[in-house]
């Protein structure tokens, strides 16, 4: 652009682009390139959201003709007993994941930052669930939970003595069971991100507040947190998403019965896909994702609200 | 919409510019992928073009899970197979989504369909018009494991012929440890797995009722005969012990890890049993103590795209005329192992007696096919009406009731469309 800018005068016979200045050009050009991912992101994002919104008022089973039946999926899905169950399962993800996952990961956070001894290691260590793939890490805790003879956890409760436990086969344990290797997928980056804004504090106020004598829950109360809040919002968001979109880790270690037993584990995000992919009926799964989107969208903000408001 | 038609016609536009100067009939064939089943459609192409040389058939395969959404998403392009492979429990959908036309009888007369073929073949006739031909067909039977026959002093060459034989034999091969929970199961109990085909269309009508209405549009087994089929099956669990739901993980896992004595699974099941670390054996599904049998088939048809016309359309015919011919059925015995749709290719002495095919191909006899609408649907009824006695300690009467009412609101929803 400098190098435009640094050229002599238009030629006399200057074309239309000649004949503009030098800030409508950088205009242009920038939108020149914003272009491309505009017109990509309206193509593959937000055309079909809307799309969305319209195939929830339709019948449409990818077969015949979509017909116009307006708010009727709707009704159907909030008359629907399996959409609360699901509701209900994903609230559960959600309310108890995420602030297990976030009060782990800042506790291992806060202590690792303080280790000096293999530092590197061990946060590679906890950060490699991250990068294994959902399906192998979900499959793996698939068999630790399984009954004796192959099951791990229950091979180790009995010898010290506990009884069996079913886990996955279990209306109450299986949700919990999912829950505990989400948790533990992700709670690398989530350590990752806490150390890098505990790093972000200056050391300064750390030090005036030693010399005015504080003591560490002091500390870690008026300073060490207020001041993690940016990384603490982000992380809240993020899982809460993570949470509220949870699949891989439920379809994998329930394929022999999706979301089940009894559709104990079964999350919205598998109900749309067996409503859209398995029964075909894509206007209902249409409708579901709607509701998906209005609770994201709601979630998302309340806590971005909460958040602020407590600053 | 546009910008898939705008696709679609690029997509034309270079297929014609690629098929250029060819004189040559193209048809394609779509089939999902499975390796033995490439594999035995590849070569029944070759030798079709060998015998056809103005035809080439292109072989086009998709994964299993999207297969469905590809065919339809074809047709809504302007696209389509002119032969296309379809799950029988498929059929209403692709007629009502207007995917497959019928099969001219001129070319494929009824009555030989129906003398040649297996009488499952009908679950392919819809108002007076056959839709598609199958090649080959599946049927259950009872894996057992020789081994843990002999352990339990069983002769391990007779295999139970009775679901009282069966009990017997599952009370004497299961294996508890000291707290009571099984180390080997007498034989799998997994709704989610084969079970419940077994369950509807073998143990209700052995217990003398039947699983659906006539025509297949309403649930019949919430009856005397379906609670008593149902608490046959789960009390292998609940009552003897001999099974239990999960185990394994799958039925399938434990019986090839050598740790379930008994499995009913299908002929598709023989491939991944074959390298089992010990002898088992087959044999047909148990009859009950009047001596009635019953077993479930199903199968792949392949029927003729909605879009082929003129000489594609001949060349269509021609193509799945040889692919459901005598010696394409054998070529898919021997290749992907499964049985044959003709009679006469598949009653053979030599078939009859083979110890594997053999209990498959008598369960053909008199087996039948459950028409589906929604299989995944349906069967998640099935596994939900176990489920609830096993971990809720639901009455096994209010269960059964409870999954009909399920499986008839399926059932309603697809036919009152």
């Amino acid at each position: 652009m400098t190098s435009v800018a640094t050229q002599p005068g238009p030629a006399p016979d200057a074309g239309l682009w000649d004949r503009l200045s030098i800030r409508t050009k950088r205009v242009l050009w920038a939108w020149a390139f914003l272009t491309v991912p505009i017109i990509f992101y309206a193509g593959i994002r937000f055309y079909p959201t809307f799309q969305a919104f319209w195939l929830s008022l339709t019948d449409w089973d990818l077969l015949r003709p979509a017909s116009f039946i307006g708010l009727d999926n709707y009704k159907t899905l909030f008359s629907d007993p399996l959409f609360w169950r699901v509701f209900r399962n994903t609230f559960a993800y959600l309310i108890i994941g995420t602030p297990a996952s976030l009060v782990i990961a800042f506790v291992v956070a806060y202590y690792l930052d303080r280790v000096r001894f293999m530092h590197g290691f061990i946060r590679a260590l906890y950060f490699l669930p991250f990068l294994t793939t959902a399906a192998a890490m979900a499959w793996v805790w698939r068999w630790f939970y399984q009954p004796v003879p192959i099951g791990v956890i229950n091979g180790f409760l009995q010898t010290v003595g506990l009884p069996a436990q079913p886990f996955l086969r279990s209306v109450d344990q299986a949700l919990p069971a999912i829950m505990v290797t989400a948790i533990w997928a992700g709670l690398g980056f989530q350590i990752i991100i806490f150390m890098a804004g505990l790093r972000a504090i200056p050391t300064t106020y750390y030090e005036a507040a030693r010399i005015d004598g504080l003591g560490e829950w002091a500390i870690l109360r008026k300073i060490t947190l207020p001041l993690l809040k940016p990384t603490t919002v982000f992380l809240v968001v993020f899982s809460s998403i993570g949470f509220l979109r949870i699949f891989d880790q439920v379809y994998n270690m329930t394929t022999n019965d999706p979301g089940g037993p009894l559709n104990s584990t079964k999350p919205l995000v598998l109900m749309i896909y067996q409503t859209a992919f398995s029964s075909y009926d894509m206007g209902y799964a249409a409708a579901q994702t709607v509701v998906l989107f209005t609770i994201l969208l709601v979630v998302s903000l309340m806590q971005l609200w909460v958040l602020r408001n407590r600053a | 919409m546009r910008s898939r038609t705008r696709l679609a016609g690029l997509v034309a536009g270079i297929s014609l510019l690629a098929m250029g100067s060819a004189q040559a009939v193209e048809i394609e064939y779509w089939q999902y992928v499975f390796d033995s089943r490439v594999k035995a459609m590849d070569q029944l192409i070759a030798n079709f073009q060998e015998a056809n040389p103005d035809i080439t058939v292109k072989h086009v395969t998709f994964p299993y899970a999207d297969y469905q959404t590809r065919v339809v998403a074809a047709k809504v392009a302007g696209q389509g197979p002119d032969v296309v492979q379809l799950f029988y429990g498929w059929l209403d959908n692709f007629v009502a989504g207007e995917l497959i036309q019928p099969l001219d009888p001129e070319v494929f007369p009824h009555e030989e369909i129906e003398s040649e073929f297996f009488p499952i073949v009908s679950a392919m006739k819809r108002d007076g018009d056959y839709y598609g031909l199958p090649t080959a067909v599946r049927s259950l039977a009872l894996f057992y494991n020789k081994a843990l026959f002999e352990e339990a002093g069983l002769d391990p060459n007779k295999p139970p012929q009775t679901l009282d034989e069966l009990v017997e034999a599952a009370k004497a091969t299961v294996k508890h440890d000291g707290s009571g929970n099984i180390t080997s199961e007498g034989i799998t109990v997994e709704m989610g797995g084969q079970d419940h085909h077994w369950w509807r269309e073998v143990l209700v009508r052995q217990f003398g009722g039947e699983p659906y209405s006539e025509d297949g549009t309403k649930v019949a087994y919430d009856d005397e005969a379906g609670l008593e089929a149902l608490k046959f099956h789960s009390g292998l669990q609940t009552e003897l012990n001999v099974g239990q739901n999960g185990f394994m993980d799958e039925g399938q896992a434990a019986f090839r890890a050598g740790l379930a004595a008994m499995t009913i699974d299908g002929t598709f099941r023989l491939g991944s049993f074959a390298e089992n670390p010990f002898e088992w054996g087959v044999a047909e599904l148990p009859a009950n103590a009047d001596g009635m049998r019953s077993n479930y088939s199903s199968y792949f048809a392949n029927a003729i795209g909605a879009l082929a016309e003129g000489e594609e359309l001949e060349a269509a015919q021609k193509f799945l005329a040889y692919i459901s011919s005598p010696e394409a059925m054998e070529i898919w015995l021997e290749t992907v192992g499964e049985l044959p749709a003709r009679k006469e290719v598949a009653l053979t002495e030599e078939n009859l007696s083979d110890p594997t095919y053999g209990p498959f191909l008598q369960g053909l006899e008199y087996a039948h096919t459950t028409r589906f609408v929604d299989e995944a649907a349906q069967r998640q009824a099935m596994i939900d009406m176990e489920n609830r006695i096993f971990l809720e300690g639901q009455d096994p009467a209010e269960a059964l009731a409870q999954a009909a009412k399920e499986e008839q609101a399926i059932l309603d929803k697809f036919y009152n469309k």
